[in-house]
């Protein structure tokens, strides 16, 4: 179920004090555990490093990002696969 | 034969079911439209003279509605979009697998396709 539309996008605070802060500045990526904040239209333009559970993922947001939220970008399982790894089934998509 | 937006032709159903064999029309548009036209749902579509048929197209095709290729190429834009800003969604997608959270140790074949089975790892010298 969406979010009541009443309250509005939710962001950390602590995060939007940062960007704020941080405007103008030379951008490095903002170490984040808030996984669970929307990305709002203030955040394109930065790199934000999201925590994963194990360790962060640098990604850069873009307009396109707008309305999701940081931990979709930044999975938390790993991918593996059964039997032999040869080449063939190794090989990157 | 009724032929509307491109290559529909609905058969011997009646038109509230009929119409729903426009990609973007389903039971519930259909009904909507045919009352909009005035015509009964439960005739069906051969005997529909050709003024109802018309009308039909006409709501259709110059309604505000989505239908076939404009829908189709709306899906697509927006799959490959959540690819391309490579969310968890998107990365679902490109792997072929079940996007809205359901198991995936057992069943889920209608996203990841037939059975394939692995045979153990085996010892390399």
């Amino acid at each position: 179920m969406g979010r009541s539309l009443k309250k509005g996008p939710y962001a950390e605070e602590s995060l939007l004090r940062k960007i704020k802060r941080m405007r103008k500045e030379t951008k490095k990526p903002i170490k984040t555990w808030s996984r669970r904040s929307m990305i709002i239209p203030d955040f394109v333009g930065y790199t934000f490093a999201i925590h994963n559970g194990k360790d962060f993922q640098p990604v850069f947001i873009t307009e396109e990002m707008v309305g999701h939220k940081l931990g979709e970008f930044a999975p938390t399982r790993k991918f593996t696969r059964h039997g032999a790894h040869s080449k063939r089934t190794i090989a990157p998509k | 034969m009724a032929r509307i937006s491109g290559v529909e032709l609905p058969s011997h159903k009646k038109v509230g079911i009929g119409l729903s064999a426009i990609y973007g029309i389903g039971r519930s548009l259909a009904h909507k439209i045919l009352g909009q036209a005035e015509v009964d749902p439960d005739t069906r579509v051969k005997d529909l003279t050709e003024g109802e048929v018309n009308i039909l197209r006409k709501i259709i095709e110059e309604g505000d509605y989505e239908i076939e290729g404009e829908l189709r190429r709306k899906v697509s834009t927006d799959i490959s979009r959540l690819i391309s800003i490579g969310c968890y969604r998107g990365i679902r997608h490109k792997r072929g697998l079940p996007v809205r959270g359901q198991r995936t140790r057992c069943n889920a074949r209608t996203r990841k396709g037939p059975r394939r089975t692995f045979g153990t790892k085996k010892k390399t010298k």
